[in-house]
Formats: structure tokens, sequence, C-alpha cells
């Protein structure tokens, strides 16, 4: 029980036990922000079914730690798209402008003898300077992003095929970018992933806490981040364990954490901080959330967009490197269709297309649930017609449950 | 009489060969509230878009606080301590309550938002009017009412320290029960010293919470009365261009 509040209190939703922060949480999903709810329901649903169908292999060591792989490349498109979708743009561009990013990559490297690093730099400046050039046009001359990107994402296919060539396929022959996807971190430093991810979400918390009781401000129950931590080394616990076992079927030991996961949590943790914690990331939502009232305050809308944009294509390049190293090499074909799963994984995990609500961890847990789908039917060695059928049916049941959610609560489903 | 907040002399104003405002006297003073009547056409949007540096006057002496000053655009407004509530409101549904009361000005301690401060500073602000129907500053917008929504925006131009605070249409989308809160809400921004602008089609509200009012009737300003002094009739009259007050041009 709250003691009771003089009648001009006004709370600041801290208040209260941790009962209290329990419901005030449940009146929240009662009023339809279920944020990425539904998708880790979805997520527990699909690793029962294709447990139940394929034991064997669907939880199995080597499957587990594949899962996490494979979802990186999506994992980060999706993330990189969350900085232009929560702006109420989109950018169909995404994944040629990591192809395009990465055929420049390594045509340095073949013809220009460029060091792999350099050329890896090289390669994040022109996706930079493309998102850049689609941020122009889309917050200067006022083209729909829709349109501008439709037409980058046409245009760079051929771009992709000029800089390689007809048919050209290019081996990457650099052992850092291939080890990203294919190697795995030493046991102990999976275990001291895990230390640190809770040393830095516990580090977080109390600093807010000593800014909230500097100013006399109430903070949470301090067992409410108890139960955070205690969660994450659990959950996490289970996960760097199982990903600690020996997977290897012949006499080579494979165990660890691939290398790919410590990278992918820290490029979301940086962005979640600089889109929560950052005037940029508040005058990012304000943008999207109404455009008008922003201008009002003072904010330079035109060039949130631009930067929103740039983000995205240099998230992107990220993504593309990763693709380049799972796959070891670089075709005129990378990332063509990958931008179509990378918006359903955002919109599956609870961001939404009409601006202004979503995190990138959202993407993420949207981007495990389309790839579990691949991976689980893959497993099932069902045809990939059935697979497209699935993530498609998959798409339209999380927006229809988003959108009944907030229209049962009587908020407006679409802001325009 | 004290310096008013804001004078304006001879405002003139012409859209192309149309004569928006022809030589407009305004005056408003601290902790008092000014209505601005009159009908459709008559230039009231005109008027406060060259108060707010939307829309610059072409003619005309602006005074704030006795100096005079030029207003080109709404930057220069708010750094003189003019801060303009729309209509339409002009917040963004999905922040919370302190996240729109400081956007664009956001406090920042060592790189970060400085959250606890901004939050302990919007509590004072609806504290400082009386603000009882708002449970948590940290509410998101989007499930606020209209007259929470406008309580909002009227606080943040006490947070912003304004010294002018114009209205328009404060409560033409309102209820009974939250026009009462509103219009509560205007006249304690007025006792806290603060000169109040409001626009105003609803002239029972005008009589409720104005000190004066100031008609304007085909852009120029024909009356300038004392609430306590006038009547209803009369102001229908001013506003509709059936009377004319002496002296008045």
């Amino acid at each position: 029980m709250s003691a009771p509040l003089p009648p001009t209190a006004i709370g600041s939703g801290n208040e209260g036990t941790l009962k209290d922060q329990f419901d005030s949480y449940l009146s929240r999903l009662k009023n339809g922000e279920m944020g990425s709810l539904p998708a880790i329901a979805a997520i527990l649903v699909l690793a029962g079914v294709f447990y139940a169908l394929s034991p064997q292999f669907f939880l199995g060591p080597i499957n587990f730690a594949n899962m996490f792989v494979q979802a990186a490349e999506l994992t980060m498109l999706s993330a990189a798209l969350v900085f232009v979708i929560l702006l109420a743009e989109i950018d169909l561009s995404a994944g040629v402008t990591a192809g395009v990013s990465m055929a420049v990559f390594i045509v340095l490297i073949k013809y220009q003898n460029w060091n792999w690093g350099l050329a890896l730099v090289a390669a994040f400046i022109a996706g930079l300077a493309i998102g850049w050039v689609i941020g122009f046009i889309v917050a200067k001359i006022g083209v729909p992003s829709f349109v501008v990107t439709l037409a980058f994402f046409l245009g760079f296919q051929g771009m992709q095929l000029v800089l390689l060539g007809e048919g050209g396929v290019y081996r990457v022959e650099v052992p850092a970018i291939i080890s990203i996807m294919n190697d795995n971190m030493p046991v102990w430093a999976g275990w001291a992933m895990l230390v640190v991810m809770a040393l830095v979400m516990a580090g977080l918390s109390l600093w807010d806490r000593s800014r909230r009781s500097r100013f006399g401000l109430v903070s949470k129950p301090i067992s409410l981040l108890l139960i955070k931590i205690v969660a994450l080394l659990g959950i996490g616990g289970v996960a760097v364990n199982y990903m600690n076992q020996n997977r290897s079927q012949g006499p080579i030991p494979i165990l660890g954490v691939p290398i790919v996961v410590p990278i992918t949590i820290g490029v979301l943790f940086v962005g979640s901080f600089v889109l929560d914690r950052t005037k940029f990331g508040r005058h990012l939502y304000a943008v999207g959330g109404n455009p008008e009232a922003a201008r009002r305050a003072g904010i330079k809308v035109g060039r949130i967009r631009i930067y929103a944009f740039m983000i995205c294509a240099f998230m992107a390049v990220i993504s593309g490197v990763f693709h380049s190293s799972r796959i070891g090499n670089v075709d005129g074909s990378a990332g063509h269709t990958i931008v179509l799963s990378g918006v359903a994984a955002a919109v599956v995990g609870g961001v939404s297309l009409f601006g202004g609500r979503g995190k990138l961890i959202h993407a993420a847990i949207g981007a495990l649930v389309i790839t579990m789908i691949d991976n689980g039917l893959g497993l099932l060695q069902m045809p990939a017609g059935i697979n497209f059928l699935v993530e498609g049916g998959v798409l339209l049941l999380a927006a229809t449950i988003d959108a009944l959610a907030r229209k049962r609560s009587g908020g407006s489903i679409a802001r325009s | 009489m004290d310096t008013p907040v804001i004078e304006l002399s001879g405002v003139i104003k012409s859209f192309g060969p149309v004569d928006v405002l022809k030589g407009v006297e305004l005056k408003a003073f601290a902790g008092k509230v000014t209505a601005l009547v009159g009908d459709n056409g008559a230039g009231k949007s005109t008027l406060i878009k060259g108060l707010s540096g939307v829309q610059p006057y072409d003619e005309g002496v602006v005074k704030f606080a006795g100096q005079e000053v030029t207003i080109h655009d709404p930057r220069q407004a708010s750094a003189l301590g003019i801060e303009v509530v729309y209509q339409d409101l002009a917040l963004c549904e999905n922040l919370d309550i302190v996240q729109n009361m400081f956007l664009g000005r956001e406090e920042i301690l060592t790189g970060t938002l400085n959250e606890a401060d901004m939050e302990l500073q919007a509590t004072k602000a609806l504290q400082s009017l009386s603000v009882r129907t708002v449970k948590s500053v940290r509410q998101k917008v989007s499930s606020l009412s209209g007259g929470q929504r406008q309580t909002v925006a009227i606080a943040r131009s006490v947070l912003r320290e304004a010294k002018l605070v114009i209205l328009d249409e404060p409560t033409a989308a309102l209820g009974v029960a939250q026009t009462e809160q509103v219009l509560n809400l205007v006249r304690r921004l007025a006792d806290a010293g603060i000169a109040v602008i409001i626009i105003s089609h609803n002239l029972s509200d005008v009589f409720k919470v104005c000190d004066d009012i100031a008609v304007l009737y085909l852009g120029r300003m024909v009356a300038h009365l004392k609430t306590a002094e006038t009547t209803y009739s009369d102001v229908v009259g001013y506003i509709t261009g059936t009377k004319t007050q002496e002296g008045s041009n």
C-alpha cells in the first residue's frame, strides 16, 4: 500500500511498492502499450512448437548458437531501420546500401591493394554518404522517402554490378572479418560478457537513482532492479552456458559464444543509449510523433531526418559486414531481399510504422522471431514457399494484435 | 498605470492588395488577462502571428516592457519571453508530460538528458498553477484529455518564464468542466504576474476570466474596454460593427 498522497501532489509513476509498479505495468498493457510482449510470446510458442516437432535439432547446441548467428544480420538491419521508422519514414535501400558499401570494400582491397581496415572505414564512409544523400533528398527537397529509397534500391542493384562486374563474386580473405560470424569467444569471455552486461545495467540504474535522489525525487523500488538483474543473469546464464558446451561433431571442439553476439549487443546498447538518453534521441522521437510540434519547439527537423538516414545506412553497413562474414564473399546480389524482412522484424517486435514508438530491442526481438521461423521450418525441411507464407502470416498477426489492442483502449490506431 | 508588457501601435499588415491590419493598437499588462475578440476575418490571427514572429508586421511600433523591439522570427519572440499556446496545441503524443514541457530546451548533464532535474521543474511548474487533474508527470500525452493537454501546453510557458502568454482559442475544443479548469488556470497564470492575451469566440469565457477586452473589426481596433465596465451586448455590438467607441478610430 502506498501512502495516500496529498491532493495537489503530482506523481511520476515511480512511487509505490513493487506490487504498485506491477499493477501499473498491467494497466499499461491493458491500454494497448504492449511493446514487444506479443513477440516474446511468439518466441516461446515457436520454441515450443519447433522443439516438439524436431527435439533433437532445434534446441540442440549446434542450432542454438547457429540461430543467434543467423539472427545477427537481420537484427542489425532491422535496428538500423528503426531509426528511420521512428520518423515514420522508410529506407527500402538499406540492404543495397550495405551491398554497395561492401562492394566498395572488396574492390579497394582487390584492385587498389588497400589495407582491409582502411577499406572497411571507406565502406562505412560510403554508407554514411549514401545516407546523407537520401536524407537530404527526403528532408530538404521533400521527396517521400518511400520513392527516394525505392529509386536507390533499383539503382544500387545496378551499382553493385558495375562495381563488381557482371556475375562478379569475390572471396573475403580477411580473417578478422570472417571470424565475426564463424568463430567463438573463449568460455571465460562469454561469462565476462554477461557480467559486464549486468554491471552496466546496474550502474546506469544506480546512476539514475542517485541523480533522482539528489533532486529529492522518488525512485522505483530497488527490488525491481534486483529482479531485472537476476532475470538477465538467469536467462543470459542459461544461454551462455549452453553456447559454451562443445557442439562439434568432429574431433576439434567448437564451443563458446559466437563473436558476433557481443558486437551486436554492443551496437544495440550504444544505439539505445543515444535514443533514450541524449537530446538527439529525444528530438528523433519528437519529430516522429509530431513534426510540427517539434519544429515549433525549435528542433531542426530536417537535420534530425538527415542524421536518422545516415545512422540507418551506417548500421546497415554493419549488417552487410556480418553478411559477407557469414557467406565468406561479396557478390552483386547481396542485400536485395533482406530489407523487407528487416521492416517485418521491426513491426513484429512492436515498432510502429506511424512513427514515434519503438525501441531497438524491439527490432532485435522481432528479428529473433523471423529467424526462428526461417530456422525451424528449415530444420523441418519445409519448402521455402511455406516459410514465406508463415512469415507473412506472423507479420499480419502482429500488426493485427497491435491494432486491436490500441482500438480496445480507445487510442488512435493511425495517427497521421 | 505601469508600463504594459507589450504595446503595439500603428501596426499594418497586408497580403498583396488585401489590407488585413490597418493601424492597430494593443496593450497587455502584467497580471492582467486581455481578451482579443472579433469576428472571423477581423485580423486576430494575423495580429498574433506578428507577435509570435511567424509573420512579421509590415509597419508599426512594437514595444516590449517599454523598449521598442523588432520580432522577425519565433526565436526572437521566445527570447523576449513571448510564448504562444496554439489551438492545435503542438504537443507530441508519444512523449510524456515532462518530455513535452522541455522539448527543444532539454536540461543536459554530462552529455545526457538530466531527467531528474526536468521532472522536478515540470512538477513544480504544474504545482505553481495548482494543477490537480494530472496524476503523473510521466504520463504519455496520448493518455491525456483535451483539458489536460491544454494544461500541459500552458504550464510549458510558465516553465519557460514567459512574460507574455498568448492563448489561441484555448477552450474551443473542450467540454464544460474542462473549460472551467483551463479558465482557472489562465487566471492563475495572470495572478503569477504574467501578461495573458486570449483569443476567443466565446464571450461567456471572456467575461468570466478577462480584465480587458480589445475588439478588432475589419483590421481596426474599434474598442478597448474594461470587462467590469461593459456589457455582453455592447461587446457583440462592437464585434459586429453596429457600435463604435468614441475616441477610437
